[in-house]
Protein backbone atom coordinates (compact mmCIF):
# COMPACT_ATOMS: atom_id res chain seq x y z
CA UNK A 1 0.00 0.00 0.00
CA UNK A 2 1.35 3.73 -1.04
CA UNK A 3 0.37 5.72 1.55
CA UNK A 4 0.06 8.75 -0.69
CA UNK A 5 -2.44 6.91 -2.78
CA UNK A 6 -5.82 8.77 -0.89
CA UNK A 7 -8.31 6.08 -1.85
CA UNK A 8 -6.20 3.25 -0.35
CA UNK A 9 -6.24 5.31 2.68
CA UNK A 10 -9.44 5.91 3.07
CA UNK A 11 -10.00 1.92 3.13
CA UNK A 12 -7.31 1.52 5.70
CA UNK A 13 -5.14 4.07 7.18
CA UNK A 14 -1.39 2.70 7.66
CA UNK A 15 -2.67 -0.43 6.31
CA UNK A 16 -4.49 -2.75 8.79
CA UNK A 17 -5.34 -4.83 5.67
CA UNK A 18 -1.96 -5.11 4.17
CA UNK A 19 -0.11 -3.85 6.31
CA UNK A 20 2.78 -0.96 6.27
CA UNK A 21 5.51 -1.68 3.46
CA UNK A 22 9.02 -0.74 5.37
CA UNK A 23 12.61 -0.45 3.71
CA UNK A 24 15.55 -1.43 5.16
CA UNK A 25 18.91 0.09 3.88
CA UNK A 26 21.75 -2.25 5.11
CA UNK A 27 25.93 -1.68 4.27
CA UNK A 28 28.57 -4.70 5.07
CA UNK A 29 31.49 -3.21 6.99
CA UNK A 30 34.48 -4.23 8.62
CA UNK A 31 33.96 -5.61 12.40
CA UNK A 32 34.96 -2.82 15.07
CA UNK A 33 37.60 -4.82 16.13
CA UNK A 34 39.07 -4.77 12.80
CA UNK A 35 42.63 -3.22 12.35
CA UNK A 36 42.26 -0.84 9.40
CA UNK A 37 45.30 -1.44 7.10
CA UNK A 38 46.28 1.54 4.50
CA UNK A 39 47.47 -0.19 1.03
CA UNK A 40 51.43 0.95 0.11
CA UNK A 41 49.85 3.16 -2.84
CA UNK A 42 47.07 4.96 -0.51
CA UNK A 43 44.18 3.72 -2.99
CA UNK A 44 42.42 2.24 -0.09
CA UNK A 45 42.67 -0.72 2.79
CA UNK A 46 43.52 -3.83 2.74
CA UNK A 47 40.70 -6.07 3.01
CA UNK A 48 42.69 -9.91 3.58
CA UNK A 49 41.49 -10.73 6.91
CA UNK A 50 38.64 -8.37 7.83
CA UNK A 51 35.51 -9.51 9.67
CA UNK A 52 32.36 -8.12 7.63
CA UNK A 53 29.78 -7.33 9.31
CA UNK A 54 26.38 -6.06 9.07
CA UNK A 55 26.78 -2.05 9.96
CA UNK A 56 26.09 -1.55 13.52
CA UNK A 57 23.58 1.22 13.07
CA UNK A 58 21.75 -0.51 9.95
CA UNK A 59 21.39 -2.94 12.39
CA UNK A 60 18.52 -0.72 14.50
CA UNK A 61 17.03 0.35 11.64
CA UNK A 62 16.61 -3.47 10.52
CA UNK A 63 15.14 -4.22 14.10
CA UNK A 64 13.26 -1.13 13.96
CA UNK A 65 11.31 -2.47 10.94
CA UNK A 66 10.72 -5.99 12.37
CA UNK A 67 9.10 -4.58 15.06
CA UNK A 68 7.19 -1.98 12.98
CA UNK A 69 5.64 -4.68 11.10
CA UNK A 70 5.36 -7.32 13.97
CA UNK A 71 2.98 -4.42 15.44
CA UNK A 72 1.45 -3.23 12.13
CA UNK A 73 1.61 -5.91 10.03
CA UNK A 74 3.22 -5.36 6.15
CA UNK A 75 6.42 -6.49 5.05
CA UNK A 76 10.19 -5.71 5.03
CA UNK A 77 12.70 -5.31 1.89
CA UNK A 78 16.03 -4.90 2.70
CA UNK A 79 18.11 -3.29 0.39
CA UNK A 80 21.88 -3.34 -0.11
CA UNK A 81 24.78 -1.70 -2.46
CA UNK A 82 27.30 -3.74 -2.15
CA UNK A 83 29.62 -6.31 -3.85
CA UNK A 84 29.07 -9.72 -3.90
CA UNK A 85 30.04 -10.74 -0.49
CA UNK A 86 27.23 -7.93 0.78
CA UNK A 87 24.75 -10.87 0.24
CA UNK A 88 25.99 -12.49 3.25
CA UNK A 89 24.74 -9.26 5.13
CA UNK A 90 21.11 -9.23 3.41
CA UNK A 91 20.69 -13.24 4.31
CA UNK A 92 21.69 -12.11 7.57
CA UNK A 93 18.44 -9.72 7.82
CA UNK A 94 16.38 -11.82 6.34
CA UNK A 95 17.13 -14.20 9.25
CA UNK A 96 16.01 -11.69 11.62
CA UNK A 97 12.91 -11.79 10.17
CA UNK A 98 12.69 -9.28 6.95
CA UNK A 99 10.75 -10.91 3.97
CA UNK A 100 13.05 -9.98 0.96
CA UNK A 101 16.02 -8.32 -0.49
CA UNK A 102 17.09 -6.23 -3.15
CA UNK A 103 21.41 -6.64 -3.46
CA UNK A 104 22.78 -3.87 -6.01
CA UNK A 105 25.87 -5.25 -7.16
CA UNK A 106 27.71 -3.74 -10.12
CA UNK A 107 31.12 -2.64 -10.31
CA UNK A 108 30.60 0.44 -11.34
CA UNK A 109 29.12 1.28 -7.56
CA UNK A 110 32.18 -0.12 -6.29
CA UNK A 111 33.89 3.60 -5.39
CA UNK A 112 30.11 5.03 -5.45
CA UNK A 113 30.36 7.92 -3.29
CA UNK A 114 27.43 8.83 -0.67
CA UNK A 115 25.36 10.62 -3.27
CA UNK A 116 25.78 7.76 -6.19
CA UNK A 117 25.18 4.91 -3.72
CA UNK A 118 21.75 7.41 -2.88
CA UNK A 119 20.66 7.20 -6.14
CA UNK A 120 21.34 3.64 -6.99
CA UNK A 121 19.30 3.18 -3.64
CA UNK A 122 16.88 5.41 -4.61
CA UNK A 123 16.28 3.96 -7.77
CA UNK A 124 15.52 0.54 -6.05
CA UNK A 125 13.19 1.76 -3.95
CA UNK A 126 10.90 3.95 -6.41
CA UNK A 127 10.33 0.39 -8.14
CA UNK A 128 8.85 -0.89 -5.10
CA UNK A 129 6.18 0.35 -2.58
CA UNK A 130 7.32 2.15 0.90
CA UNK A 131 5.55 3.54 3.89
CA UNK A 132 8.47 4.29 6.04
CA UNK A 133 12.45 3.56 4.76
CA UNK A 134 15.13 2.83 7.79
CA UNK A 135 18.63 3.55 7.46
CA UNK A 136 21.52 3.24 9.80
CA UNK A 137 22.95 7.31 10.82
CA UNK A 138 26.05 6.26 9.41
CA UNK A 139 28.19 3.35 8.03
CA UNK A 140 31.17 2.78 10.75
CA UNK A 141 33.61 2.39 7.68
CA UNK A 142 33.71 5.68 5.57
CA UNK A 143 31.64 7.47 8.70
CA UNK A 144 29.82 9.71 6.14
CA UNK A 145 26.11 9.56 7.18
CA UNK A 146 24.98 11.17 4.40
CA UNK A 147 22.87 8.47 2.44
CA UNK A 148 19.67 8.38 4.35
CA UNK A 149 19.32 12.23 3.84
CA UNK A 150 20.14 12.08 0.63
CA UNK A 151 17.65 9.44 0.13
CA UNK A 152 14.88 11.44 1.21
CA UNK A 153 16.07 14.33 -0.95
CA UNK A 154 15.97 12.10 -3.72
CA UNK A 155 13.02 10.35 -3.45
CA UNK A 156 10.91 13.42 -2.26
CA UNK A 157 10.17 12.65 1.32
CA UNK A 158 11.04 14.12 4.31
CA UNK A 159 13.53 12.85 7.01
CA UNK A 160 14.94 12.51 10.72
CA UNK A 161 17.80 11.45 11.49
CA UNK A 162 19.84 10.20 14.16
CA UNK A 163 16.59 8.47 15.82
CA UNK A 164 16.77 7.18 19.07
CA UNK A 165 12.70 6.49 19.72
CA UNK A 166 10.40 6.10 17.24
CA UNK A 167 6.04 5.81 17.65
CA UNK A 168 4.42 5.74 14.31
CA UNK A 169 0.79 6.13 14.29
CA UNK A 170 -1.77 6.80 11.35
CA UNK A 171 0.36 8.69 8.42
CA UNK A 172 2.33 10.44 10.73
CA UNK A 173 5.44 9.71 13.07
CA UNK A 174 7.17 10.79 16.13
CA UNK A 175 10.65 10.72 16.50
CA UNK A 176 12.85 11.76 19.24
CA UNK A 177 17.22 12.72 18.16
CA UNK A 178 19.03 13.91 19.95
CA UNK A 179 21.42 17.16 19.68
CA UNK A 180 24.27 19.20 21.25
CA UNK A 181 22.40 19.07 25.35
CA UNK A 182 18.59 18.12 24.59
CA UNK A 183 16.45 16.18 22.69
CA UNK A 184 14.74 16.82 20.20
CA UNK A 185 10.82 15.19 19.33
CA UNK A 186 10.28 15.96 15.93
CA UNK A 187 6.46 15.22 13.96
CA UNK A 188 6.66 14.07 10.31
CA UNK A 189 4.78 13.23 7.61
CA UNK A 190 4.93 9.47 6.14
CA UNK A 191 6.28 8.15 4.25
CA UNK A 192 9.91 9.52 5.50
CA UNK A 193 13.52 8.41 5.88
CA UNK A 194 14.40 7.56 9.42
CA UNK A 195 18.32 7.13 10.39
CA UNK A 196 18.94 4.96 13.34
CA UNK A 197 21.09 5.54 16.11
CA UNK A 198 21.87 3.86 19.31
CA UNK A 199 19.07 3.95 21.96
CA UNK A 200 16.20 3.30 19.70
CA UNK A 201 16.57 -0.54 20.25
CA UNK A 202 18.34 -3.87 21.10
CA UNK A 203 18.89 -5.66 17.65
CA UNK A 204 17.76 -9.33 17.84
CA UNK A 205 19.84 -12.00 16.99
CA UNK A 206 18.90 -14.51 14.07
CA UNK A 207 17.50 -17.45 15.37
CA UNK A 208 18.43 -20.93 13.81
CA UNK A 209 14.85 -21.15 11.61
CA UNK A 210 15.83 -17.86 10.46
CA UNK A 211 18.47 -18.68 9.36
CA UNK A 212 17.47 -22.15 7.45
CA UNK A 213 14.63 -19.52 6.23
CA UNK A 214 16.41 -16.36 4.73
CA UNK A 215 18.42 -19.40 2.42
CA UNK A 216 14.60 -19.33 0.73
CA UNK A 217 13.90 -15.92 0.97
CA UNK A 218 13.93 -13.70 -2.54
CA UNK A 219 16.60 -11.67 -3.09
CA UNK A 220 16.86 -9.32 -6.31
CA UNK A 221 20.36 -8.58 -7.99
CA UNK A 222 20.00 -5.63 -9.53
CA UNK A 223 22.76 -4.19 -11.90
CA UNK A 224 23.29 -0.28 -11.98
CA UNK A 225 21.87 -0.30 -15.35
CA UNK A 226 18.40 -2.44 -14.53
CA UNK A 227 18.31 0.78 -12.14
CA UNK A 228 18.98 3.36 -14.27
CA UNK A 229 21.84 5.16 -12.47
CA UNK A 230 25.63 5.30 -13.65
CA UNK A 231 27.57 5.22 -10.38
CA UNK A 232 28.33 8.85 -10.63
CA UNK A 233 30.14 9.98 -7.70
CA UNK A 234 30.59 13.71 -6.86
CA UNK A 235 33.38 12.90 -4.68
CA UNK A 236 36.32 10.96 -4.24
CA UNK A 237 38.78 9.82 -1.16
CA UNK A 238 41.82 10.87 -3.53
CA UNK A 239 44.59 9.40 -0.74
CA UNK A 240 43.54 6.55 2.10
CA UNK A 241 46.95 7.55 5.09
CA UNK A 242 47.54 6.10 8.12
CA UNK A 243 46.71 8.51 11.04
CA UNK A 244 49.49 10.07 12.35
CA UNK A 245 51.61 7.98 14.81
CA UNK A 246 51.74 9.17 18.61
CA UNK A 247 55.20 10.05 20.03
CA UNK A 248 55.37 7.46 22.69
CA UNK A 249 53.97 8.36 26.10
CA UNK A 250 55.58 8.33 29.61
CA UNK A 251 54.30 6.27 32.89
CA UNK A 252 54.66 8.33 35.69
CA UNK A 253 56.10 7.12 38.46
CA UNK A 254 56.54 10.19 41.09
CA UNK A 255 56.85 8.98 44.74
CA UNK A 256 55.08 5.54 43.41
CA UNK A 257 52.10 6.68 45.55
CA UNK A 258 48.47 7.92 44.01
CA UNK A 259 48.64 11.33 45.59
CA UNK A 260 52.42 11.90 44.02
CA UNK A 261 51.46 9.95 40.25
CA UNK A 262 48.14 12.58 40.95
CA UNK A 263 50.06 15.62 41.64
CA UNK A 264 52.78 14.90 39.18
CA UNK A 265 50.55 14.07 36.32
CA UNK A 266 48.48 17.42 36.98
CA UNK A 267 51.86 19.51 37.33
CA UNK A 268 52.33 17.67 33.62
CA UNK A 269 48.89 18.71 32.15
CA UNK A 270 49.89 22.31 33.43
CA UNK A 271 53.70 23.33 32.76
CA UNK A 272 54.44 20.53 29.49
CA UNK A 273 51.26 20.16 27.61
CA UNK A 274 49.43 23.37 29.10
CA UNK A 275 45.90 22.06 28.52
CA UNK A 276 44.63 22.93 31.92
CA UNK B 1 32.06 30.03 -12.60
CA UNK B 2 31.64 29.23 -9.27
CA UNK B 3 33.27 31.49 -6.75
CA UNK B 4 33.62 32.49 -3.38
CA UNK B 5 34.40 30.45 0.11
CA UNK B 6 30.22 30.30 2.21
CA UNK B 7 29.63 28.63 5.64
CA UNK B 8 26.47 28.19 7.16
CA UNK B 9 26.55 29.58 10.49
CA UNK B 10 25.01 27.77 13.12
CA UNK B 11 22.84 29.89 15.44
CA UNK B 12 20.74 28.15 18.57
CA UNK B 13 18.97 30.15 21.45
CA UNK B 14 19.68 33.73 20.26
CA UNK B 15 23.44 33.51 19.94
CA UNK B 16 25.56 32.09 16.91
CA UNK B 17 27.26 28.84 18.09
CA UNK B 18 30.86 28.69 18.21
CA UNK B 19 31.60 26.26 15.49
CA UNK B 20 30.38 29.21 13.38
CA UNK B 21 33.19 31.35 14.21
CA UNK B 22 35.45 27.98 13.39
CA UNK B 23 34.15 27.55 10.20
CA UNK B 24 34.18 31.80 9.30
CA UNK B 25 38.37 31.89 10.26
CA UNK B 26 38.61 28.35 7.83
CA UNK B 27 36.86 29.72 5.15
CA UNK B 28 38.81 33.36 5.76
CA UNK B 29 42.42 31.04 5.30
CA UNK B 30 40.64 29.19 2.08
CA UNK B 31 39.32 32.30 0.64
CA UNK B 32 42.68 34.02 0.87
CA UNK B 33 44.74 31.63 -0.68
CA UNK B 34 42.17 31.53 -3.48
CA UNK B 35 41.74 35.15 -3.85
CA UNK B 36 38.11 35.24 -2.88
CA UNK B 37 35.37 36.21 -0.98
CA UNK B 38 33.59 34.47 2.39
CA UNK B 39 30.06 34.52 2.57
CA UNK B 40 27.79 33.63 5.33
CA UNK B 41 24.20 31.86 5.11
CA UNK B 42 22.51 32.64 8.50
CA UNK B 43 18.99 31.04 9.11
CA UNK B 44 16.61 31.73 11.87
CA UNK B 45 13.56 34.23 12.99
CA UNK B 46 15.47 37.57 14.28
CA UNK B 47 18.39 36.49 13.96
CA UNK B 48 19.53 39.51 12.05
CA UNK B 49 21.55 41.09 14.86
CA UNK B 50 23.54 38.58 15.21
CA UNK B 51 24.99 38.78 11.56
CA UNK B 52 27.40 41.55 11.85
CA UNK B 53 29.54 39.36 15.02
CA UNK B 54 30.52 37.46 11.65
CA UNK B 55 32.64 39.86 10.24
CA UNK B 56 34.87 40.15 13.00
CA UNK B 57 36.03 36.36 11.94
CA UNK B 58 36.74 37.25 8.10
CA UNK B 59 32.91 37.19 6.94
CA UNK B 60 32.65 40.11 3.69
CA UNK B 61 29.34 39.31 3.72
CA UNK B 62 26.53 37.84 5.63
CA UNK B 63 22.91 36.39 3.82
CA UNK B 64 20.47 36.41 6.67
CA UNK B 65 17.01 34.39 5.94
CA UNK B 66 14.83 35.49 8.61
CA UNK B 67 11.51 33.82 8.75
CA UNK B 68 9.49 32.45 11.67
CA UNK B 69 9.38 28.60 10.10
CA UNK B 70 13.23 28.83 10.41
CA UNK B 71 12.78 28.47 14.38
CA UNK B 72 13.42 25.95 15.70
CA UNK B 73 16.07 24.11 13.17
CA UNK B 74 14.11 21.52 10.95
CA UNK B 75 15.71 20.11 8.31
CA UNK B 76 13.54 20.52 5.57
CA UNK B 77 13.04 24.12 6.66
CA UNK B 78 16.76 25.00 6.82
CA UNK B 79 18.23 23.07 3.85
CA UNK B 80 15.42 24.19 1.64
CA UNK B 81 16.61 28.23 2.60
CA UNK B 82 20.46 27.56 2.25
CA UNK B 83 20.02 25.53 -0.57
CA UNK B 84 17.95 28.30 -2.06
CA UNK B 85 21.01 30.86 -1.34
CA UNK B 86 23.73 28.81 -2.42
CA UNK B 87 22.17 28.58 -5.93
CA UNK B 88 21.86 32.17 -5.96
CA UNK B 89 25.53 32.91 -5.16
CA UNK B 90 27.12 30.11 -6.62
CA UNK B 91 29.79 29.71 -4.42
CA UNK B 92 32.77 27.09 -5.28
CA UNK B 93 33.38 25.82 -1.31
CA UNK B 94 30.43 25.30 1.43
CA UNK B 95 31.88 24.52 4.64
CA UNK B 96 28.88 23.40 7.03
CA UNK B 97 29.93 22.11 10.69
CA UNK B 98 29.98 19.13 11.87
CA UNK B 99 27.45 19.69 14.93
CA UNK B 100 24.46 17.47 15.47
CA UNK B 101 22.45 20.11 13.74
CA UNK B 102 25.02 20.70 10.56
CA UNK B 103 25.84 17.13 10.19
CA UNK B 104 21.49 16.74 9.17
CA UNK B 105 21.79 20.06 7.07
CA UNK B 106 24.92 19.18 5.15
CA UNK B 107 23.94 15.79 4.30
CA UNK B 108 20.33 17.32 2.97
CA UNK B 109 22.09 19.65 1.19
CA UNK B 110 24.02 17.40 -0.45
CA UNK B 111 20.69 15.44 -1.80
CA UNK B 112 19.41 19.25 -2.96
CA UNK B 113 22.58 19.96 -4.44
CA UNK B 114 23.48 17.15 -6.20
CA UNK B 115 27.13 17.36 -5.23
CA UNK B 116 29.73 15.76 -2.32
CA UNK B 117 30.33 16.18 1.01
CA UNK B 118 33.52 15.51 3.15
CA UNK B 119 32.07 14.76 6.84
CA UNK B 120 33.54 15.87 9.96
CA UNK B 121 36.58 17.09 8.37
CA UNK B 122 39.91 17.77 11.06
CA UNK B 123 41.49 19.68 8.13
CA UNK B 124 40.78 21.44 4.78
CA UNK B 125 43.04 23.26 2.35
CA UNK B 126 43.88 25.01 -1.34
CA UNK B 127 45.30 22.61 -3.84
CA UNK B 128 45.82 23.26 -7.20
CA UNK B 129 42.47 26.02 -6.84
CA UNK B 130 40.63 23.32 -5.24
CA UNK B 131 39.25 21.95 -2.04
CA UNK B 132 41.46 18.84 -0.47
CA UNK B 133 39.05 17.97 2.93
CA UNK B 134 40.87 15.74 5.74
CA UNK B 135 38.71 13.31 7.39
CA UNK B 136 38.81 10.36 9.62
CA UNK B 137 37.75 7.33 8.14
CA UNK B 138 36.83 4.25 10.10
CA UNK B 139 36.39 6.38 13.53
CA UNK B 140 40.22 7.60 12.88
CA UNK B 141 41.76 4.01 11.93
CA UNK B 142 42.71 5.65 8.73
CA UNK B 143 41.98 9.45 7.18
CA UNK B 144 41.30 10.04 3.89
CA UNK B 145 42.25 13.47 1.43
CA UNK B 146 38.60 13.35 -0.33
CA UNK B 147 38.20 15.57 -3.60
CA UNK B 148 34.94 17.16 -4.53
CA UNK B 149 34.18 17.21 -8.39
CA UNK B 150 30.40 18.23 -7.72
CA UNK B 151 29.79 21.91 -7.01
CA UNK B 152 30.07 23.70 -4.61
CA UNK B 153 32.63 21.18 -2.77
CA UNK B 154 31.12 20.62 0.57
CA UNK B 155 32.91 19.81 3.71
CA UNK B 156 31.72 19.54 7.62
CA UNK B 157 34.25 20.41 10.07
CA UNK B 158 34.69 19.05 13.32
CA UNK B 159 33.49 21.46 16.03
CA UNK B 160 36.73 22.20 18.37
CA UNK B 161 39.63 21.52 15.82
CA UNK B 162 39.90 24.84 13.60
CA UNK B 163 41.36 27.64 15.21
CA UNK B 164 39.43 30.66 15.30
CA UNK B 165 41.17 33.77 14.18
CA UNK B 166 39.83 37.43 14.39
CA UNK B 167 40.23 39.41 11.15
CA UNK B 168 37.60 42.21 10.97
CA UNK B 169 35.87 42.55 7.62
CA UNK B 170 32.73 44.21 6.39
CA UNK B 171 30.34 41.72 7.60
CA UNK B 172 27.33 43.50 5.28
CA UNK B 173 24.29 41.78 5.74
CA UNK B 174 21.64 41.22 2.62
CA UNK B 175 18.80 40.03 3.63
CA UNK B 176 17.12 36.98 1.42
CA UNK B 177 13.45 36.02 0.72
CA UNK B 178 14.44 32.48 0.85
CA UNK B 179 11.43 29.06 0.48
CA UNK B 180 11.51 27.16 3.71
CA UNK B 181 10.20 24.15 2.23
CA UNK B 182 6.20 22.06 2.72
CA UNK B 183 6.84 22.03 6.43
CA UNK B 184 6.61 18.07 6.57
CA UNK B 185 8.74 18.36 9.73
CA UNK B 186 7.79 19.88 12.85
CA UNK B 187 9.37 19.99 16.27
CA UNK B 188 6.76 19.60 18.63
CA UNK B 189 8.92 19.69 22.29
CA UNK B 190 12.69 20.21 22.86
CA UNK B 191 14.01 18.72 26.08
CA UNK B 192 16.61 20.70 27.20
CA UNK B 193 19.37 18.52 29.38
CA UNK B 194 20.37 19.03 32.50
CA UNK B 195 21.93 22.97 32.23
CA UNK B 196 25.76 23.11 31.94
CA UNK B 197 26.01 19.78 30.52
CA UNK B 198 28.82 19.79 28.03
CA UNK B 199 28.50 17.50 24.95
CA UNK B 200 31.35 15.25 24.85
CA UNK B 201 31.36 16.21 20.43
CA UNK B 202 32.21 19.85 21.68
CA UNK B 203 34.57 19.59 24.80
CA UNK B 204 37.81 21.15 25.30
CA UNK B 205 38.36 18.20 28.37
CA UNK B 206 36.79 14.74 28.20
CA UNK B 207 37.00 12.36 31.04
CA UNK B 208 35.71 9.04 30.06
CA UNK B 209 35.54 6.05 32.51
CA UNK B 210 35.26 2.54 31.28
CA UNK B 211 34.42 -0.65 32.99
CA UNK B 212 36.67 0.24 35.70
CA UNK B 213 34.56 1.63 37.01
CA UNK B 214 32.90 -0.50 38.30
CA UNK B 215 28.92 0.74 38.42
CA UNK B 216 27.25 3.86 37.98
CA UNK B 217 28.41 4.99 41.04
CA UNK B 218 31.73 5.17 40.01
CA UNK B 219 31.46 8.29 37.89
CA UNK B 220 30.93 10.41 40.69
CA UNK B 221 34.67 11.16 40.76
CA UNK B 222 34.88 11.39 37.16
CA UNK B 223 32.36 14.09 37.71
CA UNK B 224 33.94 15.80 40.05
CA UNK B 225 36.76 16.34 38.25
CA UNK B 226 34.94 17.37 35.00
CA UNK B 227 33.40 19.81 37.24
CA UNK B 228 36.67 21.48 37.94
CA UNK B 229 38.02 21.00 34.55
CA UNK B 230 35.26 22.27 32.91
CA UNK B 231 34.76 18.85 31.11
CA UNK B 232 32.83 16.27 29.66
CA UNK B 233 32.20 12.68 30.93
CA UNK B 234 32.39 10.17 28.45
CA UNK B 235 31.94 6.49 28.58
CA UNK B 236 32.98 3.42 26.82
CA UNK B 237 30.95 1.05 25.31
CA UNK B 238 31.43 -1.63 27.71
CA UNK B 239 29.86 0.87 30.85
CA UNK B 240 26.89 2.40 28.09
CA UNK B 241 26.49 -1.20 27.42
CA UNK B 242 26.15 -1.87 31.15
CA UNK B 243 23.53 0.69 31.23
CA UNK B 244 26.28 2.97 33.73
CA UNK B 245 26.18 6.06 31.43
CA UNK B 246 23.70 7.37 28.74
CA UNK B 247 24.27 6.34 24.91
CA UNK B 248 24.95 10.41 23.94
CA UNK B 249 28.07 10.20 26.32
CA UNK B 250 30.14 6.95 24.15
CA UNK B 251 33.18 7.65 22.94
CA UNK B 252 34.35 5.34 20.12
CA UNK B 253 33.80 3.48 16.71
CA UNK B 254 29.77 3.39 17.31
CA UNK B 255 29.67 6.62 19.49
CA UNK B 256 31.26 9.85 19.04
CA UNK B 257 34.78 10.13 17.66
CA UNK B 258 36.15 13.08 19.62
CA UNK B 259 39.24 15.45 19.18
CA UNK B 260 39.48 17.68 22.76
CA UNK B 261 42.50 18.58 24.21
CA UNK B 262 42.81 16.54 26.72
CA UNK B 263 41.60 13.19 26.88
CA UNK B 264 41.22 11.20 30.80
CA UNK B 265 40.59 7.70 29.87
CA UNK B 266 39.92 6.74 33.53
CA UNK B 267 39.41 2.52 33.66
CA UNK B 268 39.47 1.82 30.24
CA UNK B 269 41.29 -0.66 28.30
CA UNK B 270 41.52 0.49 25.16
CA UNK B 271 39.38 -1.52 23.06
CA UNK B 272 40.46 -1.09 19.57
CA UNK B 273 36.99 0.28 18.44
CA UNK B 274 37.28 2.85 21.63
CA UNK B 275 41.37 4.01 20.56
CA UNK B 276 39.63 5.07 17.24
CA UNK B 277 37.17 7.24 18.67
CA UNK B 278 39.77 9.13 20.59
CA UNK B 279 43.41 8.78 19.52
CA UNK B 280 43.24 12.22 17.62
CA UNK B 281 42.90 13.73 21.03
CA UNK B 282 45.08 16.11 21.77
CA UNK B 283 47.06 14.76 24.84
CA UNK B 284 45.78 11.91 26.44
CA UNK B 285 46.40 10.38 29.79
CA UNK B 286 45.48 6.99 30.83
CA UNK B 287 44.76 5.83 34.52
CA UNK B 288 44.43 2.04 34.62
CA UNK B 289 45.61 -0.80 37.32
CA UNK B 290 46.63 -2.86 34.44
CA UNK B 291 49.91 -1.61 33.34
CA UNK B 292 49.73 -3.86 29.90
CA UNK B 293 46.12 -2.23 28.76
CA UNK B 294 46.62 -1.05 25.23
CA UNK B 295 45.06 2.19 26.04
CA UNK B 296 48.91 2.77 27.18
CA UNK B 297 50.31 2.68 24.28
CA UNK B 298 47.91 5.57 23.11
CA UNK B 299 48.44 8.23 26.60
CA UNK B 300 50.84 10.85 26.49
CA UNK B 301 50.82 10.40 30.84
CA UNK B 302 50.07 6.98 31.90
CA UNK B 303 49.27 6.36 35.45
CA UNK B 304 49.54 2.46 36.64
CA UNK B 305 47.21 2.60 39.84
CA UNK B 306 44.25 2.15 41.35
CA UNK B 307 41.76 5.29 39.86
CA UNK B 308 39.65 5.30 43.06
CA UNK B 309 42.64 6.85 44.46
CA UNK B 310 43.99 9.15 41.62
CA UNK B 311 41.26 10.61 40.43
CA UNK B 312 40.16 12.24 43.86
CA UNK B 313 43.77 12.87 44.33
CA UNK B 314 44.06 14.61 40.93
CA UNK B 315 40.41 16.77 41.71
CA UNK B 316 42.45 18.12 44.92
CA UNK B 317 45.59 19.21 42.88
CA UNK B 318 43.67 20.73 40.26
CA UNK B 319 41.41 22.85 42.73
CA UNK B 320 44.47 23.56 44.39
CA UNK B 321 46.07 25.25 41.24
CA UNK B 322 42.71 26.90 39.87
CA UNK B 323 42.24 28.47 43.33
Amino acid sequence: MMLNDAVVLDVAPFGKEDGVNIVACVKQVPDTEAQIKVKGDGSGIEEGGIKWVMNPYDEFGVEEALKLKEKMGGDVTIVSVGPARAMETIRTALAMGADKGIHIDDPALCEADAYATAEALAAAIKGIPYDIVFCGQRAIDDDSGQIGSILAELLGIPQVTMVTKLEVAGTAAKATRPIEGAQLVIETALPAVITATKGLNEPRYASLPGIMKAKKKPVDVKKAADLGVAGASKSKVAKFVPPPARPPGKIICADDTPEGKAAEVVKLLREEAKVI
Amino acid sequence: MAKGVFIVAEQRDGALRKVSFELASAARKLADSLGEEVGAILCGSGVEAMAAELGKYGVDKVFVADNAALEPYTTGAHATAVAAVVKENDPSILLVGASAQGKDLAAALVGKLATGCATDCTDVKIDGGKLVAIRPMYAGKCFGEVLVSGTPQMASLRPNVFPIAENAKAGAVTKVDAPVGDGKTKVLEVQKEAAGKIDVAEANIIVSGGRGMKGPEGYGILEELAGVLGAAVGASRAAVDAGWRPQSDQVGQTGKVVSPNLYIACGISGAIQHLAGMSSSKFIVAINKDAEAPIFQKADYGVVDDLFKVVPEMTKEVKKLLA
